[in-house]
């Protein structure tokens, strides 16, 4: 069981890196793209002993505990086998 | 007044702070972050550097060391807490500032001299410093604050802005450089005063505000 979590600015937050990232795009002539966010990634790994509702309750708590910045950062994540 | 510097792993201007506190005549100890008790001080510094090799995001991991249960509740008796630089991250992060401290504008490391104005003269930190200038040295990548609109409002209205860039260099709201918390004991600033407290640095300016701490406590 595997959670792949998604962490990306709030809408409005200065994201320098996503905008940066985006006029490289356009300098290199790759065009139809309005913008770019750039997020964070992360896979947790459970342990065999966990379930899919576990997994869930897990992942949310290390969300709102500690992995995301509930003032400037959203999550989301999936819960895999 | 006893002074504790709280060290983390990572810390890198604890003895720069340790420096500027005893040169002013505090008596001052280092306390390591798995340390949990703070009963012994006066006064709490949590110094600059990159606690945790700033993983994840700027102090999020260092608000769970075993000290920071004892740096709230200290504060809750109202003793003195500065967070410099990385310190302020970490008093953020910790919920004892309010908003946060974001990339800077210019997606740049910033190191270089910058003048503050005293926005408020209203606290221990800066009451003895009224309307003067100070020039000290940031050092940072993580320093651009923003707040929603009502914390903002409420910093301007309880006089929680103490210090302001002249020359924003980051982006900051409203040019904030430094913020205390209403109950007004607890100080979070991104410029360095600890790293300005000697003229051989270039300014001593910093010195003023550790002064302003100790001349209230006296």
């Amino acid at each position: 069981m595997k959670a792949k979590i998604f962490i990306k600015y709030k809408e409005g937050i200065l994201d320098p890196q996503g905008t940066v990232t985006n006029k490289a795009l356009k300098s290199i002539n790759i065009k139809g793209i309005d913008s770019i966010g750039i997020g964070k990634y992360i896979e947790m790994d459970f342990k065999k002993s966990i379930n899919k509702d576990n997994a869930t309750a897990i992942a949310e708590d290390s969300c709102k505990q500690l992995l995301a910045n509930p003032n400037t950062e959203t999550y989301s994540f999936i819960i895999e086998d | 007044m006893k002074f504790a510097i709280i060290v983390f792993p990572g810390s890198n201007c604890d003895y720069d702070a340790f420096y500027a506190l005893k040169n002013i005549g505090y008596d001052v100890k280092f306390v390591w972050h798995k340390n949990t008790s703070l009963d012994n001080f006066d006064g709490i510094l949590i110094p600059g550097g990159f606690s945790y090799g700033d993983y994840l995001r700027t102090g999020a991991i260092a608000k769970f060391s075993p000290i920071m249960k004892s740096v709230i509740k200290e504060s809750k008796k109202g003793k003195v807490i500065i967070g410099i630089c990385n310190g302020f991250q970490i008093l953020i992060e910790s919920g004892l500032l309010p908003g946060s401290l974001i990339n800077n504008s210019n997606i740049k490391f910033i190191s270089k001299q910058v003048i503050l104005n005293i926005k408020s003269s209203n606290s221990v930190f800066t009451r003895h410093i009224e309307g003067k200038q100070l020039k000290m040295p940031i050092a940072h990548r993580q320093g651009n604050y923003i707040a929603n609109d009502k914390i903002l409002k409420e910093l301007q209205d309880n006089e929680q802005i103490l210090f302001e860039y002249a020359n924003n260099p980051n982006g900051s709201m409203l040019n904030i450089a430094g913020i205390i918390n209403k109950k007004r004991n607890v100080l979070g600033m991104m410029p360095h005063p600890e790293r300005a407290s000697d003229n051989i640095l270039g300014s001593s300016d910093g010195k003023f505000i550790f002064e302003s701490v100790l001349k209230n406590y006296a």
